[in-house]
């Protein structure tokens, strides 16, 4: 490959040339013998790590210089990443959509959404549970405000349903316990709300985390961020109907629910605000537009973040429209392997 | 000719596929076996004339043989079909097996009765819902442990929640409880400033909101504008009203309300107003309003 690169670019070049830059770029696959196959792969590593060097510390060189004569130096390259290359995808909620708040106004959440009724989660568990599942519940309980805990027992769960809609909850969140470890987690809306049912990963409780916090019982805040697909949105406004919709800044407390591709990361933080000293560099400093003057140190805003809480990640298996019916139910998605057969795709 | 007792012989001194050796006694597997004990009297190859019940669908059926079709092995068993309700059948059984000798006949009977207690229980449990177990391939769930890793590196959650606070800083959806970023407050004002001109023409305020953040739907306060932009506009303007006359008067306000940050819910903005008339600070208010001319105060 690059020997045939090269070739095209220094065609007007004598023909004596050719045959020599040929014989140089034989790969090392052509090689049978393994140790000189291994000696020449490692030389050619070297050689793109030190070509790679180089072109960094021209580009370095050259922003600092166009920096210096006060020119524009050259915009940054993008890196390709999978976000960047993601597939086209028409149901993305554009900002302007008025179809997505007309359905957002008739949706199940609505109404909690709009503070006409405060969210009363019922945590229950499946049928057998054990090990990490009480302690992650516990922990559950405390980081969902107004949330009960009630046992199993032999209950069917269409008739748990039932009860809980008597007793006016207005969630329904089932821990599913697999060989000994959490596993599966099942949101049911009520009245008739979505089902979505969420397979549970990854789960680290608080006492495994180093330098934990504990978390207050203020209401916390609610961060979601990249859920970009009209499902994305949906799953989003049934996570925040979880949580109560006036929260306590006082509290410093905020829950992420973060998506990358069609991973939900919950993560449970205490933050607080800092200012920073930080010296001011040429090029790449946060300086701040409208400061003009000459203070040696400069203060920028941060944010730190102290975890508390358990930390799992979720992934969407199936939204059901009703309340839980596996039989008759009608399914809004469902996920079936050969939708992972592509690395760009995302549905969340 | 048969010879049962020589079949029998045969089969049990020698070999029987159908005969499995357990710990606690010999079972025979044949499926026409009326006890399911390897036995002289059980053996369905070892008599000629034998009889069972067997179960289809959950209908039952008495299969008959007699000597006189041995050498047809095609016709060999004679079905009846057996009705739904037990004692029927075992009337039914009785006429078939009228001259039959008495451990066939009791043994079929036996055999039915614990057929139909099977039949009944199996309906009950088909009725009560069971967790089904269902199996992900192994190279599935590799699949998705290794992308879910990929996901978690990618998402670098620390600065993005880092971020996102740091923005809703910005925004101003804290209010007042922190007082100290005074120098972003200036930047802010002054970048404010440059671009207030623009900012009094865009009418649709959620609008900018969703392309500011929409990739990164910012939840809680923002999430109420989505429900009823129109009327979230409209109150903000009565909101704004009442608090222009206040302006006018105390000149040493706390709070910026830009309209850029459109986020205030009512409860927020009943706070602020609370709080103004309470406190007296430092930084003043700006208010900026689309249909009156823009005040600006930038006292220190």
């Amino acid at each position: 490959m690059g020997g045939k690169r090269k070739k095209s670019d220094e065609e007007p070049l004598a023909e004596e040339e050719q045959p020599q830059q040929k014989k140089r770029q034989v790969l090392p696959s052509l090689i049978k013998n393994k140790e000189k196959r291994s000696a020449l792969h490692a030389k050619l590593k070297r050689e793109k790590k030190l070509e790679k060097r180089k072109k960094t510390k021209a580009r370095d060189a050259a922003e600092k210089r166009a920096l210096e004569l006060g020119e524009e130096p050259q915009p940054k390259k993008v890196p390709r990443t999978i976000e960047n290359t993601r597939e086209f995808d028409e149901t993305v909620c554009k900002p302007d959509d008025e179809e997505l708040f007309a359905a957002n106004d008739d949706d199940e959440f609505s109404a909690i959404l709009k503070r006409q009724r405060t969210p009363k989660i019922l945590i229950t568990t499946c049928r057998f549970n054990s090990s990490r599942g009480p302690a992650f519940i516990s922990e559950l309980l405390s980081v969902i405000p107004n949330a009960h805990y009630y046992k199993r027992g032999t209950y069917e769960l269409k008739k748990i349903v039932d009860y809980a809609k008597k007793d006016d909850f207005t969630s329904l969140i089932v821990v599913h316990t697999n060989r000994r470890e959490p596993d599966a987690l099942l949101v049911i809306g009520l009245p008739d709300g979505p089902t979505a049912h969420f397979k549970l990963s990854k789960l680290v409780l608080r006492k495994d985390i180093k330098n934990h916090g504990n978390p207050t019982g203020h209401k916390p805040e609610l961060v979601l961020t990249n859920f970009t697909t009209r499902l994305g949105h949906h799953i989003g406004r049934l996570i925040q109907s979880l949580f109560p919709q006036d929260p306590n800044f006082h509290g410093r407390r905020v829950v992420t629910f973060h998506n990358q591709r069609d991973f939900i990361f919950f993560r449970h933080h205490r933050y607080i605000f800092d200012t920073k000293e930080s010296k001011p560099s040429d090029s790449k400093g946060k300086k701040m537009e409208g400061d003009k003057d000459d203070k040696i140190s400069q203060e920028r805003v941060v944010a730190r973040l102290q975890e508390c809480g358990p930390r799992f990640t979720l992934k969407l298996i199936s939204l059901q429209h009703g309340t839980f019916d596996t039989k008759n139910g009608e399914f809004e998605w469902v996920h079936k392997p050969e939708m992972d057969t592509s690395r760009r795709r995302f549905f969340l | 000719m048969q010879h049962d007792e020589v079949i029998w012989q045969v089969i049990r001194h020698n070999h029987c596929s159908f005969m499995a050796k357990l710990t606690t006694g010999n079972f025979c597997r044949n499926p026409y076996n009326v006890t399911g004990i390897c036995n002289r009297s059980s053996c369905p190859l070892a008599n000629s004339r034998y009889a069972t019940i067997r179960d289809h669908d959950g209908i039952f059926y008495l299969y008959m043989k007699t000597i006189e079709r041995a050498h047809k092995p095609n016709d060999l068993w004679e079905r009846v079909k057996l009705p739904r309700n037990y004692e029927k059948a075992l009337e039914i059984i009785d006429k078939h097996l009228v001259y039959w000798p008495k451990f066939l006949v009791h043994k079929t009977k036996q055999r039915l009765t614990k057929m139909t207690q099977m039949r009944i229980r199996m309906r009950k449990l088909a009725l009560k819902t069971r967790e089904k177990i269902m199996t992900t391939p192994r190279k599935e769930k590799k699949r998705e442990s290794r992308r879910e890793e990929k996901a978690e590196k990618a998402a670098v959650l620390d600065k993005s929640i880092e971020k996102e606070l740091l923005e809703r800083l910005k925004k101003g959806v804290y209010g007042d409880i922190y007082n100290y970023p005074v120098k972003e407050y200036n930047k802010v004002l002054d970048m404010e400033g440059l671009q207030a001109a623009s900012d009094e023409e865009e009418e649709m305020e959620p609008e900018i909101e969703y392309v500011e953040g929409y990739d990164e739907l910012e939840e809680e306060e923002d999430m109420e504008d989505f429900g009823g932009p129109v009327i979230d506009e409209s109150l903000k303007a009565d909101g704004y009203g009442g608090m222009d006359e206040d302006d006018e008067d105390d000149e040493d306000m706390d709070t910026i309300h830009r309209k850029r940050r459109g986020l205030g819910s009512a409860k927020l903005e009943k706070d602020e107003m609370g709080r103004k008339l309470k406190k007296k600070a430092r930084v003043l208010v700006e208010v900026e309003h689309e249909d009156t001319n823009e005040r600006q105060k930038v006292v220190q």
